[in-house]
């Protein structure tokens, strides 16, 4: 499914229609957010390079990592760094997002460090403008693909950080103006759930076809959040947790699908869900000597008892021992029951259970009151 | 060396190895049991041999004065004084420190004299090992008149010292002070900046003579590194030194 996400990525967008768009969506408790984005850029650039996608390029605007960690990343992936010009641009929007720098170097308390400017990276000093941002996205594509029909897609790397900046509406405009440019491919981002309002969640998850959701494999019970109690529960969710997709069709059509993840040295690796969830109620129950659970013939001996007083449905009425009866009444009835019982015997698939009073010479109980007789 | 110091060292440190530059550390206390001994444990490991010829410590104070540091540091064998003579370690007193408008002018300045600091090491001789340490977040916070933000900012050009020179970064924050906030919350933010997350509480069991309180060290995966990893320890403090030990090793 994860699969499936690329592969709407890669296909693209139809003509006349809004570019698919994906918002991968993680929050503390399993943070593996930016694996998942790593992920699909790395699955989008390989598309890209042999051209299999749609878009001919990339726009990577990195907020969280600097360009460096992208191109290493993607040089990881077995990606040829010579083709970067060809194919990738980035817009820093990390290494010095609000001009601290450039302030900075202009009063001369500190010398110049930023990154010499390159084809590939292109420096954003002020990431509160957003209409800025979104022009240099376009220009930046423009570079990539020309004036023409060329497509670009558009990789955001933290909707979250963009919107610390900027409200939810300028960023909505940016995201729409993104899905709704002839030229882009598709687009995706990364929010972190957790930092924002519902309203800003669902704003974002309106605007895109696809959502990515990562969640634990395992919440906390405990409300109460850092609880080292629950340190085996931290352990669990510390390298793996669940991958819900849903994709939205234009026709409305809602597709759900879930998987799970596993985050390993080489990098985050999807697996189907594993149907194990029997074994873990049974690996619940404590190790003891004595057997507390019943083997499956045991099971089918116990289903066969017909207890007592349970209408056995045979026709007869129903007959309820009310302790009125004398013991030769009793003495009788066994002996018509003893036919019976033969006939039962031969049917093995009848339980039966066998009384004996314990004593014959008491009396059965009566309502008579044994104080009748009392001279009071 | 505190007995069982070196499990703390194993700890935290997993996620130097691997070409990901610094990395980014958080120590989270409460009330109940402070944290303040973490840091001075690393200004203290990182000032000793076989570290401390190519070590800077650049700490901004927000806390307490230099004195204060320095007495317990020298308690703990490490002379403050000597080590800021010698420039391995740059004091920042920010104690009076106010932004001055609403535009975070007042952090940049702050960042201007991290980052000046961090270049005059690297022209002097190179030091290899730059961290920068911060005591304590909830202080700064209230320099930057409660702006959550401006401190996120902040940290994001800490941050981007990290990556491009390989400094790493310590900050110390109290986690229960947020505890009641409505979301986004400044420590959940700095949770996901954070590579190594150092959580120190009282026990869940109550107070004990001889266990003072647990910590719990969370190093998540950074993209290179091992993968992420979870510690827990109990830690006894001392005179002059903190005992970690493995929850149920003492009697």
């Amino acid at each position: 499914m994860a699969e499936l996400i690329c592969r709407a990525l890669r296909d693209g967008a139809l003509d006349g229609e809004h570019a698919p768009a994906l918002t991968i969506k993680d929050s503390i408790d399993s943070p593996f957010g930016p694996h998942v984005f790593n992920h699909v850029l790395a699955q989008l650039s390989a598309n890209i390079l042999s051209a299999k996608s749609q878009s001919q390029g990339l726009v990577l605007v990195a907020s969280t990592r600097s360009p460096s960690f992208y191109f290493d990343l993607l040089k990881g992936r077995g990606t040829d760094d010579a083709s970067f010009p060809k194919w990738l641009r980035v817009l820093d929007c990390y290494t010095d997002p609000l001009g601290w720098k450039v302030r900075l170097m202009e009063c001369g308390s500190i010398s110049n460090q930023l990154p010499e400017a390159s084809n590939t990276v292109r420096l954003c000093n002020d990431v509160r403008d957003l209409d800025k941002l979104s022009l240099s996205i376009i220009e930046l594509g423009r570079e990539l693909v020309g004036q023409g029909k060329g497509r670009f897609s558009v990789a955001i790397d933290s909707a979250t950080e963009m919107l610390r900046h900027a409200s939810i509406s300028s960023l909505a405009a940016l995201l729409s103006n993104l899905r709704s440019h002839d030229q882009v491919s598709c687009a995706f981002w990364l929010l972190h759930s957790d930092l924002h309002e519902v309203r800003v969640t669902a704003a974002l998850e309106y605007m895109s076809s696809m959502l990515a959701n990562i969640e634990p494999m395992a919440r906390p019970t405990n409300v109460q959040r850092g609880n080292s109690d629950n340190l085996s529960l931290l352990e669990q969710n510390s390298n793996k947790g669940k991958f819900h997709a849903r994709l939205k069709r234009r026709n409305g059509r809602v597709r759900l699908m879930s998987e799970e993840f596993c985050i390993e040295p080489s990098g985050i690796k999807f697996t189907a869900v594993s149907s194990d969830d029997g074994m873990i109620t049974q690996s619940l129950v404590p190790k003891v000597q004595f057997n507390l659970q019943l083997s499956e013939e045991e099971r089918i001996e116990r289903a066969k008892v017909v207890l007592p007083f349970e209408h056995q449905g045979t026709g007869k009425p129903i007959e309820i021992y009310d302790g009125r009866q004398s013991f030769d009444q009793i003495n009788i009835e066994s002996s018509f029951g003893s036919a019976e019982k033969l006939q039962t015997n031969q049917d093995p698939g009848k339980g039966e259970i066998i009384y004996f009073r314990d004593s014959d010479d008491e009396m059965p109980d009566s309502d008579e009151d044994p104080d009748d007789d009392l001279d009071i | 060396m505190a007995l069982g110091g070196g499990l703390i060292e194993d700890a935290y440190s997993a996620s130097r190895s691997g070409g990901g530059g610094g990395r980014v550390l958080l120590i989270e206390d409460c009330v109940e049991t402070s944290a303040a001994f973490v840091l001075h444990h690393l200004i203290k490991r990182t000032l000793s041999p076989p570290h401390s010829s190519a070590a800077l410590i650049i700490f901004a104070a927000f806390a307490h004065p230099f004195s204060h540091y320095d007495r317990i540091l020298r308690k703990m064998g490490c002379n403050l004084a000597v080590q800021r003579d010698n420039k391995r370690f740059v004091f920042l007193d920010m104690l009076t420190f106010e932004c001055p408008g609403g535009d975070g002018g007042g952090l940049v300045e702050l960042y201007g004299k991290i980052q000046k600091a961090v270049e005059v090491s690297i022209v002097n001789g190179g030091s290899r090992s730059i961290s920068i340490m911060i005591d304590d977040i909830s202080l700064l916070e209230v320099a930057a008149k409660g702006s959550s933000n401006q401190v996120l900012d902040f940290l994001h050009y800490c941050h981007t010292l990290t990556t491009e020179i390989g400094c790493s970064l310590a900050v110390l924050n109290h986690e229960d002070i947020y505890s009641r906030m409505e979301r986004p919350n400044l420590i959940l933010q700095m949770e996901y900046l954070a590579e190594v997350i150092i959580k120190v509480e009282p026990l869940a069991t109550g107070l004990a003579t001889d266990v003072h309180g647990q910590l719990t060290v969370m190093n998540k995966r950074n993209f290179y590194g091992p993968l992420p990893k979870k510690s827990n320890f109990h830690f006894r403090v001392k005179e002059n030194n903190v005992e970690y030990f493995h929850p149920g090793s003492r009697t």
